[in-house]
């Protein structure tokens, strides 16, 4: 795909986050694609193109009241906005529509209009994962985490650290539902949730939704907000089972679609002002790190220990305090766009001054699927 | 209202051989007969080499740990917790989920790469899953 050939014009979560009685999922999905088109200036009746995941497409844009002619369904988990926003860019680029809606919501803690999920008995899962007593992600994404820590040297501490420093970035954002500083000590003494991993080592479970819209770079100037564009993507996918991923020293899956994302950018890791990585667990940043090429895996630990990702530090990394403390409805990769953009506007609440370039690396499933944006703010 | 059962696998055509064994009381993998490649899950074909000449055979049931978690909560239906949720690394290569039986579930006791052997735990007539306990000696 080329480079800055479509902009993000129309970015915006719901109204509230975390608790939200009051909304089913399908209004969430509404609330925060309308607060995306007023953030854009548009109608409903500008958007040509839509894609949405968990809900189907048909669902949210019948709700909406709109008429695509390029609707993507692509629904990998937490990541999947992030394909959407590629599989956007070159649909707009190949003229198949002009201006795209990308919704996500989840009522994932007040549980209102949202299907429980189910693992089928017979399926693969069901037959050779279910059994062994996994039962929600908590049990199952921290499964690679001691072999990563044994091959690469890292300590309970460095992960214990992920946690510290991304409480300081939330401790900056007024949206973000915890913000009390906390310790090592407080990470490593809170409730144990699966072994290795305690509670505060593990996502927000909350309300919310958010929605982006996107055009093609020669009209984004014409739009209210600072164009943010597409420098470059990636996406791929692995496996839907923990256990069949091919190691757990690194993730195939963000191996694929990080670098494919910096070559199509055409970008040194130099040049990266601001780094999202999707934290639902806090060994993914150390993962991330590695797979897509920042440093060796046995640095990632002691760098973030060492306090180069925390405020003030030279690889600002989940500046809006990430899923372990923001918010994190179940499918966090919007909000990871949302924080991106909200960078390269220079809006952001813990803003980094003068970040030109921001990359923005989601994980679907418990490594089963990975997609990476890199945006910039210049063209 | 009854609580709800342990997850219990449901065979399909492609894996029914592969549940036949644990109740025979195998561990039984496929090998491709083209490139000689052991793999896991079953299918009927070679997810390396794409060729439809696979073999079944009993694996020797040895393994050594390749990771896990210990789980406290939520605990899966029908499991006590804290329970060990272990990926065991076959001699033959593959590796599989399974259950560590006969050890503490602790992370004095669960030492990554210790060896272990496969055993059999029958939840029914029909399902036996594959489980595994320290070796001996």
């Amino acid at each position: 795909m080329r480079r800055n050939q479509v902009a993000v014009v129309g970015a915006a979560e719901t109204t509230e986050l975390g608790v939200i009685p009051n909304m089913s999922q399908i209004q969430l999905h509404a609330d925060a694609a309308l607060n995306a088109i007023a953030d854009a200036g548009l109608k409903l009746s500008d958007i040509d193109g839509f894609a949405t995941a968990v809900e189907t497409p048909q669902q949210v844009a019948h709700y909406l009241g709109i008429t695509p002619t390029w609707v993507d369904g692509t629904s990998v988990g937490g990541c999947s906005f992030m394909l959407h926003v590629r599989h956007a860019a070159a649909a707009i680029e190949a003229g198949l529509c002009k201006t795209v809606l990308i919704t996500h919501a989840e009522s994932g803690k007040s549980m209102i209009g949202k299907q429980p999920r189910f693992t089928a008995p017979d399926s693969l899962n069901g037959q050779f994962e279910a059994p062994f007593g996994v039962y929600g992600p908590p049990s199952m994404f921290p499964i690679p985490v001691l072999r990563f820590m044994k091959t690469h040297g890292i300590t309970h501490e460095q992960l214990a650290m992920v946690a510290v420093v991304q409480r300081e970035w939330a401790a900056r954002n007024p949206r973000a539902t915890m913000k009390d500083p906390i310790t090592v000590a407080d990470v490593l003494n809170s409730r144990m949730i699966a072994y290795p991993f305690r509670l505060l080592q593990c996502c927000l479970v909350t309300d919310g939704g958010g929605a982006l819209i996107l055009t093609s770079a020669d009209r984004a100037r014409d739009f209210p907000r600072k164009p943010v564009y597409i420098l470059g993507t990636g996406e791929s996918v692995e496996t839907p089972m923990v256990s069949q991923m091919k190691t757990f020293d690194s993730s195939r899956a963000f191996g694929v679609a990080g670098p494919l994302a910096f070559k199509e950018a055409g970008i040194t890791h130099k040049d990266v002002d601001h780094l999202m990585i999707y934290d639902a667990f806090a060994h993914l940043p150390l993962y991330g790190l590695g797979d897509l090429g920042f440093m060796p895996y046995e640095e990632t630990g002691k760098f973030i220990a060492d306090g180069h990702t925390r405020p003030g530090g030279k690889l600002p990394l989940n500046t809006n305090g990430g899923g372990l403390s923001y918010m994190h409805s179940g499918m966090y990769g919007m909000y990871a766009l949302q924080e991106s953009v909200r960078q390269m506007r220079g809006i952001a609440p813990a803003q980094v001054p003068n970040a030109k370039i921001s990359v923005c690396h989601g994980v679907g499933g418990m490594f089963a699927a990975s997609g990476t944006i890199i945006f910039t703010n210049e063209k | 209202m009854a609580e709800p059962a342990r997850a219990k696998p449901k065979p399909t055509p492609e894996t029914q051989h592969f549940w036949d064994g644990t109740k025979a009381g195998e561990l039984r993998l496929q090998r491709c007969d083209a490139c000689a490649n052991v793999y896991f899950p079953p299918r009927p074909f070679c997810p390396s080499c794409a060729s439809r000449k696979v073999s079944v055979f009993k694996a020797s049931g040895k393994g050594k740990l390749y990771s896990y978690v210990i789980n406290h909560r939520p605990a899966a239906p029908g499991f006590t917790p804290p329970y060990a949720i272990a990926v065991v690394e076959l001699d033959e290569g593959p590796r599989m989920m399974s259950n560590i039986i006969d050890c503490p579930q602790t992370p004095e006791a669960l030492e990554l790469d210790m060896p272990l052997e496969v055993a059999f735990q029958a939840l029914d007539d029909r399902i036996t899953l594959p489980v595994f306990r320290p070796a001996k000696g």
